[in-house]
């Protein structure tokens, strides 16, 4: 994955560092705790979600079990429609890819929509060094990018600044990469936004290439989907001669019905509204109304691998609305850049371990990065079994050997933390275990049973996690 | 071995021996609203202006009067429509220049109109969505982008469905689509709202009923 979290300590010495800075803490605890109300109110809403989240599960693991018919299906459709379809095994060949399409466009800069795609493969950095300037548009990856950060949330990469720092950040870098900040900006989020369009207006409407991801790719008609706020999307998908969309295989859906799911169940899921502002679908390429060339670049990156795991395919389902990470304690206190990795939080956690392997000391201590308190998986919108896949990669950690154990410590010392002071479980915390189907199940396998042998940890879910606390600390 | 057929056979054998997936159920409902046109439009206004679109209603016949009057309290000098869109609609607005959208019109001209007219493809009520497939009333999708004041005409009852299942089968998938729901806003900044980022400020939406 991304070069840009190469040599990042492992969760619990992240984690440990992150929590003892309390405005790092007061930021996020702002931000996680706002959307998760709203979010509980956008989703009361509709009655029938629990049948919208099971139709979600179900279309996306049916795309699974059929992904290599789905993808040459789609690779069809839109070839048929004037787009170009490239393969791409990893990150390095993703960028290679990339980068000699915008080479073959003559042009050393490219605007980008967010995308969690590109930010996985670094490609950033790769466009860099190949001498082509990469400008991110989405407001809070425009923060991170001239603050010289790393995104810390799926959704609001720069959740843990505060509107004074990224006033700070306008004023000192803006100029550095275009149109400076103007003259007496305030931290009023009004005025900041409003020196981000003017900044990224000029960059707009002079591009000749845009980069992006999808939400969603439909096989059976060779749709893209791009799902959004600002307008920028709008502006890199519709303004640009050329058109590059980078996205994980993982990101088709059968049939264009099947949109009827996802579009109903992800903005409330993700920014909690009903719809969110902008949704951009498009088909290869349209005479006369925008780009003229179409690249779409199919990426694995270590989805096939993980879609061979039984227990841990299920990570292939999300659709990245970040719901989980707004009601996760241990997300709450530690940050997303604890995580070391651009899938922070309990998606993350399962996630980066499978794409990436857990060879390396941060991918190895992911799966101990939570209290196993079944919250990411009651609000997860297509159902993903968190919980179930954390225990299954630590056990594969623990067999893994020598490691395992020296890491589950120190990811429970550092949860510690969070654990000793009760408070930071706030209500708002899920605890709704009854109506949970299902369980971690048993540990298979020698290593497991003795993981599991010594201590409590599976059962968690069972119960409220502060009913067990309670019982179980003394 | 290529990268596609590379990818292909890594996907077929991370599936080999997986049980077939079961059939979806689609449990859900295909709406959430009463069946009634009228109950559908109001929620339809309700949710628009939620979202901070200024909504107005209106007759046929009363459609060319608004339209000038909402062109003439913005202070718009010049108003872009779309070749298809209805001549009469734009027929009271004898004050503003109107600008035609050419295939060689370049962003930084658009950058200066000051408002825009279309029509939709069909509105969702429950999302409080217009939805725009690029049609003879709509245009490119950059016209409805880049100026800042955007007024969409809806036509009730025709154009008006209730949920995004109903909403979906109206559309060619081969054709590019917008969906519009408020104006552009951004959350980014300790998760206040702000208007218009990139897209246009201001949206107004008029519901015409027949
Ligand atoms: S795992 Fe579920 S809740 Fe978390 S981001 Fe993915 S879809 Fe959303």
């Amino acid at each position: 994955m991304s070069g840009t979290f190469v040599g990042m300590p492992s969760f619990p010495v992240a984690a440990g560092v992150a929590v003892t800075d309390e405005r790092l803490r007061g930021n996020l605890r702002r931000a996680t705790h706002t959307i998760r109300d709203k979010r509980a109110v956008a989703v009361g809403e509709l009655a029938d979600w629990g049948a919208l989240r099971e139709a979600g599960k179900e279309i996306k693991d049916r795309t699974l079990r059929g992904l290599d018919g789905y993808l040459v299906e789609l690779e069809a459709a839109v070839t048929a429609a004037g787009g170009v379809v490239h393969w791409a095994s990893d990150a390095d060949e993703a960028n290679r890819i990339v980068v000699d399409l915008v080479r073959a466009t003559g042009e050393r800069e490219v605007v980008k929509v967010k995308s969690m795609a590109t930010q996985e493969i670094g490609l950033n950095e790769a466009l860099e060094a190949a001498g082509i300037a990469a400008f991110e548009t989405d407001l809070a990856e425009l923060i991170v990018q001239l603050g010289e950060d790393r995104p810390s949330h799926i959704l609001v990469p720069a959740i843990h600044r505060n509107r004074e720092e990224i006033r700070e950040i306008f004023v000192r870098t803006m100029s550095e990469w275009g149109r400076p900040a103007p003259e007496g900006l305030t931290d009023s989020p009004a005025e900041l936004a409003e020196a981000a369009r003017v900044h990224l207006r000029e960059k707009f409407l002079r591009a000749k290439v845009g980069i992006s991801g999808a939400n969603f790719m439909v096989a059976e008609t060779g749709t893209l989907v791009v799902v959004e706020s600002e307008g920028n999307g709008r502006m890199c998908l519709t303004l640009p001669e050329t058109l590059i969309s980078v996205v994980g295989i993982e990101k088709v859906v059968p049939s264009w019905r099947d949109l009827e799911v996802f579009l109903q169940t992800l903005p409330r899921s993700s920014t909690a509204e009903r719809m969110n502002p902008y949704t951009s679908m498009w088909t290869g390429v349209t005479d006369g109304d925008g780009p003229e060339a179409f690249h779409l670049v199919l990426l694995d990156n270590g989805r096939t691998a993980t879609l061979g795991d039984e227990v841990g395919r299920q990570a292939l389902r999300c659709i990245r609305c970040s719901a989980c990470l707004n009601v996760c304690p241990v997300y709450e206190r530690a940050g997303g850049h604890a995580y070391g990795s651009v899938y922070p939080g309990p998606i993350g956690a399962i996630l980066s371990p499978q794409l990436r392997g857990i060879r390396s000391e941060v991918d190895a201590s992911l799966p101990f990065a939570s209290s196993l308190c079944g919250a990411c998986y009651e609000v997860c919108p297509v159902a993903i079994d968190i919980p179930e896949v954390l225990v299954h990669l630590r056990e594969r950690v623990v067999e893994q050997g020598g490691k395992g154990h020296r890491l589950e410590k120190a990811a429970m010392k550092a949860a510690g933390w969070v654990l000793n002071h009760p408070g930071a479980l706030g209500a708002g915390e899920r605890l709704a275990s009854k109506t949970r189907k299902g369980h971690p199940k048993k540990l298979p396998g020698p290593g497991g049973r003795q993981w599991g042998q010594s201590r409590d940890l599976p059962q968690l879910p069972a119960e409220p996690f502060r009913d067990w606390w309670k019982k179980n600390r003394a | 071995m290529t990268s596609r057929d590379r990818i292909l056979t890594r996907v077929r054998t991370a599936l080999a021996g997986a049980p077939q997936a079961p059939e979806i159920s689609r449990d859900y409902l295909s709406t959430h609203t009463a069946d009634d046109p009228a109950i559908v439009l109001d929620l339809l206004h309700e949710n628009l202006a939620d979202y901070r679109a200024i909504v107005h209603r209106t007759r046929a016949d009363g459609l060319p009067g608004l339209l000038a009057r909402l062109l003439d309290e913005r202070g718009s000098r010049t108003v872009l429509a779309p070749a298809g869109l209805p001549p009469q609609w734009l027929a009271g607005a004898t004050g503003v220049r109107k600008v035609e959208d050419t295939p060689t019109a370049t962003a930084q001209e658009l950058d200066a109109v000051d408002s825009v007219v279309t029509g939709c493809a069909v509105a969702i009520a429950e999302t409080g969505t217009i939805v725009l497939d690029g049609g003879a009333d709509q245009g490119r999708r950059r016209i409805t982008l880049i100026p800042d004041h955007h007024i969409c005409v809806v036509r009730a009852p025709e154009q008006v469905v209730a949920s995004v299942p109903q909403a979906l089968p109206r559309l060619d998938p081969g054709r590019p689509s917008t969906w519009i729901s408020g104006p552009s806003a951004t959350s980014d900044i300790e998760l206040d709202r702000v208007e218009g980022v990139h897209g246009p400020r201001t949206l107004e939406v008029v519901l015409v009923e027949s």
